[in-house]
């Protein structure tokens, strides 16, 4: 497989098929930017509130359990999951080295899933929120978002089927599994959940299952399926190699499914050690993600210097680390310490932050130039960017795990986390920097490509009449 | 893996198994639990939450109050005493036996064994269950929670973070309505290093009518609103309250057995 795309004579150009994925992209990189900066000022006022609790008490809408699920979900949804779904439709049509086919049908669906988690949004701060973690938008937005993400998946599966190489590249294994594993997982929780919800700690089970899936799994399919794609296309050294990336890919799939049931929970025990068990084999995989990122990016002739290739690495190496440290969390031993501490959502943000947004930004980065055909209008964004991104989830992460052990040593006393915790709302302060000059760049580039449109339109609608029309 | 079906297919098993396994293996095993009986005993568990308590559960997910606060106490293990409750004929013999052996945090066979050499001498024993675990020692329950304590809440909200205390028992920790009012008005009027926000928005803050309504919060000076002033909960503040008090988890059941204290003659 050629992940250089050199097109063969007669085919469609690169420049063809980046420009027809322009519009579907701006819409879900254009929401995602957003949700990125506005999920990060709620961040932002939720940690705001362990220097000073008496901060905007008393408004209700912005209470600390509301402000910090809003946060959480704008994140998660609003974001990752957009950005990821913009990303991975460039990367179907290069790969099919065809357009994107029904670009329309993604557009309407980016502006149907943005509108699901406006709604979500807004129920969460009224007050209306489901109750379960990581799903608390209500049904209205599950119905809008899951049609959005059908929508966008028939999109990239059409394109897909109209693949020139019929070979797959090992990305396409994760980005398909991808497409077919968040419907599946997202209709399941809502559905069991919200809808015809099941009796008592069963609840508590399929949550765990959803949250595991989405943010582990699902991340970690859509991250490693672009991180595969850019890492030989930047580096300019083949992906090391197929066999590894089928092995990295069914234990992946096989093993990281089953985590997510914490020790100790007042299920029957099987549950959780199941989750014990699968987590102690996600070794495997991530020894095997190790062995195709090394023997990939060493002696890639690329230079790196902060520019997208080094974001990449960078973000593949910090799921190495968050996979390490769920491997950590759910062993016995460990998480005695860690259980019911900042630890845990340490993790999750390394995730989320480290390696999820920082591989989708780069990608995003790199797109955008080319689907809009011109250079991005501030090109010197994407490397303060990246750097405020990379202290910001060092200073985010690092400082919720040492709270975070810190809690679990002393009795889950608030008052000896608190210190290391007031760090970390510097790191939110720097992602929301970085957000800030991501959104910059799609909302200017946007505008640019509008009022070019309207010009157009203009020019053509006030075109004087040519006098031959006028004379016969 | 050259064909999208197949890949499609695989990982539809692959993924698949899981879902059968969590999701259809709890659906299966726990959606189907029914009320049971405390141990030794025939009182029904667990009842439906009273209604105030019902709606309270309500405020208490429409807060985000497990943001911050988890409710499933842990425990490690068990631990048995063995009391000496007659001496019987032979006292003297029986009390210098007991004086040589180890009554407390026996295990199961040693308290049997204990019991039976007491016994043997005549004696009478009585040997209590006692959960063990760090939670247990920070007061924060007597047994750790089970999926029946669960059993009516529409949405169970078990937390994944304890920023601030477990809630699993707050009901018999915490048992003073009042004293549960005042500390969701202002936290810090009852603990002093609470970080916990102030819920001030369940309350209402009036002008005194013709007389003081016997609702009102009997707060502490520094809390307290101006003068001609009263803080009155609203039904949420109430309802929320009810919840709380509601979470007990105090009976000893078949998979969570203790021996719970008996009232003393």
């Amino acid at each position: 497989m050629n992940v250089n795309e050199k097109s063969n004579a007669a085919d469609v150009s690169p420049g063809q098929i980046d420009a027809s994925c322009r519009v579907p992209l701006l819409a879900l990189f254009g929401g995602a930017a957003l949700w990125l900066v506005v999920g990060l000022v709620l961040a932002l006022i939720a940690s705001i509130k362990f220097h000073q609790p008496e901060f905007l008490v008393n408004c209700s809408l912005l209470t600390y359990g509301r402000v910090q699920a809003a946060a959480n979900d704008l994140i998660l949804y609003g974001f990752a999951i957009p950005a990821g779904l913009g990303v991975m439709l460039w990367i179907f049509a290069r790969l099919s080295q065809a357009e994107l086919i029904l670009p329309l049908v993604p557009v309407v669906a980016a502006n149907i899933w943005h509108a699901g988690v406006f709604i979500g949004l807004v129920a969460i701060l009224i007050g209306e929120t489901s109750g379960f973690a990581w799903l608390e938008f209500p049904r209205a937005s599950f119905a809008l978002m899951l049609a959005a993400f059908i929508l966008i998946a028939l999109s990239a599966a059409g394109t897909f089927g109209q693949r020139r190489e019929r070979e797959l590249y090992p990305s396409h294994w994760f980005l398909l599994a991808a497409l077919l594993w968040f419907p599946w997982i997202y209709s399941t929780a809502n559905i069991f959940l919200l809808i015809w919800p099941v009796r008592g700690v069963a609840q508590a089970v399929i949550n765990w299952w959803y949250v595991n899936n989405l943010i582990f799994v699902w991340l970690t399919l859509v991250g490693l399926g672009v991180a595969f794609y850019f890492l030989p296309k930047l580096g300019g050294k083949p992906l090391h190699s197929r066999f590894y990336a089928q092995f990295a890919f069914w234990t992946l799939t096989l093993f990281g499914t089953f985590l997510g049931i914490p020790q100790g929970a007042p299920v029957p025990a099987w549950f959780p050690a199941a989750s014990t068990l699968a987590s102690v084999l996600l070794i495997i995989p991530l020894i095997a993600v190790a062995i195709i990122f090394v023997k990939t990016v060493c002696g890639a002739g690329a230079n790196c210097k902060g520019g997208p290739f080094c974001q990449v690495k960078f973000g593949t190496v910090v799921f190495l680390l968050s996979g390490l440290m769920l491997i950590a969390i759910s062993c016995p031993h460990f998480s005695q310490i860690t259980r019911y501490t900042w630890f845990e959502t340490a993790q999750t943000q390394l995730q989320i932050f480290g390696f999820f947004a920082i591989v989708i930004l780069a990608g995003a980065n790199e797109i955008l130039p080319r689907i809009m055909a011109s250079a991005l209008p501030f090109p010197k964004f994407v490397r303060v960017q990246h750097w405020c991104f990379m202290l910001g989830t060092l200073l985010l992460v690092g400082s919720l795990a040492v709270s975070g052990i810190e809690q679990g040593l002393n009795n889950y006393s608030f008052a000896t986390a608190l210190p290391a915790l007031r760090i970390s709302t510097l790191g939110l302060f720097l992602l929301l920097i970085g957000s800030l000059l991501f959104a910059a760049n799609v909302f200017v580039m946007t505008i640019k490509w509008k009022l070019g449109l309207a010009k157009v339109v203009f020019t053509t609608v006030t075109a004087p009449l040519k006098t031959a029309e006028v004379k016969s | 893996m050259k064909n999208g079906f197949t890949v499609f297919l695989a990982s539809f098993f692959v993924l698949g198994s899981s879902w059968t396994a969590f999701v259809l293996g709890s659906a299966i095993q726990l959606g189907h639990e029914k009320q049971t009986t405390v141990l030794n005993g025939s009182d029904a568990y667990p009842v439906q939450r009273a209604g105030e308590a019902t709606l309270g559960l309500q405020v208490y997910r429409a807060s985000g109050c497990a943001a911050c606060h988890t409710e499933q106490v842990q425990q490690n293990g068990m631990a048995c005493d063995v009391i000496l409750t007659a001496a019987g004929k032979n006292a003297a013999a029986v009390s210098n036996l007991v004086a040589k052996l180890k009554l407390s945090d026996l295990s199961e066979e040693e308290a049997a064994a204990t019991a039976d050499k007491i016994t043997a001498a005549g004696g009478k024993v009585e040997t209590r269950i006692i959960a063990t675990g760090g939670d247990i020692a920070r007061g924060w329950g007597i047994r750790h929670s089970v999926a029946a304590d669960y059993l009516y809440d529409y949405p169970v909200q078990l937390g994944s973070l304890r920023v601030g205390p477990d809630l699993g028992a707050i009901g018999v920790r915490m048992a003073d309505v009042n004293l549960q009012l005042q500390h969701l008005y202002a936290p810090k009027s009852v603990n002093a290093a609470s970080a916990m926000p102030p819920f001030r928005f369940l309350f209402e803050v009036r002008k005194v009518g013709t007389v003081r309504s016997p609702e009102a919060l009997n707060l502490p000076k520094e809390f307290a609103p101006a003068d001609g002033y009263e803080v009155v909960p609203k039904p949420e503040a109430r309802q929320l309250v009810a919840y709380l008090l509601s979470l007990r988890a105090d009976v000893p059941l078949y998979e969570a057995p203790f021996t719970p204290a008996t009232p003393k003659k």
